[in-house]
């Protein structure tokens, strides 16, 4: 299932809390160097798809790969950036500087026993200037504002060096003049250091120009393919996608992106 | 002083538990304090003093047991309760502060028994809750030493991983990191070092020790690392001054302990201010 290329395949996955479906036959492929965003609205499933992707969800039924690996036996975590929507809400009272909080995303690359060595450090102040705060490394996190806190919670997960960055909502609490900065930088990680980009969001006009593929859920998967393809979409379908009987598209849609020729919508 | 410190060993054993304690408490507190679990070592503190005046009341019942170390007790009911509280926080996951005063009422009512049981309080049980410069033995020092060159190892070797789950739990978890067991690692050091701590501070007033202290580091220090070193610092000078004052006033110790770490936590927020004001 999936070429070698993909960094992430689910395949057909549902997830139910106690009786409700939240998640129903998700099938869906993350190529390598591709930025993707899944958009969709509050209680999509989104969220749940992450968790089930970084392994703090166990599966109930389908399956997913990571980097070719079924997730169960996955143990490369490294590979895998997170920035948690969470980063938002964090304790800002937390006594650490920008470098501290940095340094915590080598900690399993490191290991059990194992001290940071000087290369360790020299990575972290790199991540920290490829997020352009190097200047605040010795500042305690919570002085900084929220745009910035988030670029650390970006630094931190881009110092393991992984192949793919997952970002739930990473613009919420980011004042919007922050915002476009953010996506610039976001779109210099994707295409400089070729970071594959996996962005939940629920804005999809902040995002559409940025991107190169879109996903469209809601519970179920209503759209996925690339940006120009999605922008085809009459915007009068679009807001069908956010109603719950809508299944315009087929689900096995999945892989199939890469060899389109367009007017698939 | 000085003289008497060369002369009695249980001056030696107070002064050199103190300062081991004034380490151990504090670079624990600042874990603890950040994870807002300070009413843990609370609780913890209530079911060691059960422990204590089980094994008193052993002794008391069974002269055979006399040369029963009530320390060891206190620290089995410390590690006890602090393995039941991991159980509450589980089987109540949405009340989880639930478990603090369960574990706090427990540890008191049967410490009350227990006390009763051996017909009522007498001085030794004084000395356990508000600390003692004279009931420290050789023994309470080494079996502290011990502890404590286990947690600080502890500490040293997984402080990457302690800092993470302290700042980050969700990511800790996703991260692949082991998250229950380093927890469970975390919560038994911190019932050795409440019992442990006792001793000196008392039983009532553990919990100040890892709290104050990194209270007051939090408000002047650049980061974590820096934040343990002043909670250190801040501990040790209230244990060394507490513990001198205490010698020559014939004070409690750990009265005095606490309200010169207090003292030194006004003096951080006012310094705090007085220093905004005249940078602005």
């Amino acid at each position: 299932m999936g070429n070698k290329d993909s960094i992430i395949v689910i395949d057909d996955v549902s997830y139910r809390y106690e009786k409700e479906n939240v998640l129903e036959n998700i099938q869906l492929t993350v190529e390598a160097g591709s930025f993707l965003a899944i958009v969709g609205p509050n209680g999509s499933g989104k969220s749940t798809l992450l968790k089930l992707l970084l392994g703090l969800l166990k599966l109930q039924s389908g399956k997913i790969k990571l980097f070719g690996q079924d997730i169960a036996r996955f143990k490369e975590w490294h590979k895998i950036g997170y920035v948690s929507q969470k980063a938002n809400s964090f304790n800002t009272g937390f006594p650490a500087t920008v470098y501290e909080v940095v340094s915590s995303g080598l900690t399993t690359k490191i290991g059990l026993f194992r001290f940071m060595k000087k290369s360790d450090e020299q990575k972290v102040l790199q991540a920290i200037g490829s997020v352009g705060l190097l200047e605040f490394k010795d500042r305690n996190i919570g002085e900084l504002s929220g745009g910035q806190q988030q670029r650390v919670f970006i630094a931190r997960a881009l110092v393991s060096d992984p192949q793919i960055l997952i970002l739930d909502e990473p613009t919420v609490g980011v004042d919007a003049q922050n915002v476009e900065s953010f996506y610039a930088m976001l779109e210099h990680l994707n295409k400089e250091l070729q970071i594959t980009l996996l962005l939940v969001t629920h804005d999809i006009g902040a995002v559409s120009d940025k991107v190169s593929h879109v996903a469209c859920m809601n519970k179920k998967l209503h759209f996925h393919g690339e940006t120009e393809e999605f922008e085809q979409l009459d915007m009068k379908d679009m807001s069908l996608y956010y109603g719950h009987d809508v299944q315009i598209l087929s689900h096995d849609h999945g892989h199939q992106h890469h060899h389109h020729g367009g007017g698939h919508a | 002083m000085i003289d008497g410190l060369m002369q009695y060993e249980f001056l030696q054993n107070a002064f050199l538990t103190g300062i081991i304690i004034g380490i151990i408490a504090p670079l624990l507190g600042v874990f603890i304090v950040v994870r807002r679990l300070s009413l843990i070592a609370d609780a913890l503190s209530h079911v060691t003093l059960a422990g204590i005046a089980a094994s008193l009341l052993l002794e008391k019942k069974f002269l055979g047991l006399s040369g029963l170390n009530p320390l060891y007790m206190g620290m089995v009911f410390s590690v006890g309760g602090s393995l039941f509280i991991e159980k509450l926080r589980g089987v109540y996951k949405h009340y989880q502060e639930l478990a603090i005063p369960i574990i706090l009422s427990g540890g008191i009512g049967l410490s009350v028994i227990f006390i009763s049981m051996a017909d009522g309080f007498n001085t030794d049980i004084f000395s356990y809750l508000f600390g003692s410069v004279s009931a420290v033995s050789r023994l309470d020092l080494w079996t502290i030493l011990v502890i404590s060159v286990f947690v600080i190892l502890i500490v040293v070797l997984l402080y990457k991983e302690l800092f993470l789950l302290s700042f980050d739990e969700e990511h800790a978890k996703a991260s692949g990191m082991s998250v229950k067991s380093l927890h469970f690692i975390f919560i038994v050091m911190v019932a050795l070092v409440i019992a442990a701590s006792m001793r000196i501070v008392g039983i009532l007033l553990v919990s100040s020790l890892m709290t104050i202290p990194v209270a007051a580091s939090m408000r002047i220090a650049k980061g974590f690392k820096q934040t343990i070193f002043y909670s250190i610092l801040f501990g040790e000078i209230s244990v060394i001054g507490g513990l001198v004052i205490s010698y020559y006033a014939d004070l409690a110790p750990g009265g005095v302990i606490v309200v010169i770490a207090v003292c030194i936590l006004i003096l951080t927020i006012f310094s705090k201010k007085m220093m905004a004001a005249r940078s602005a």
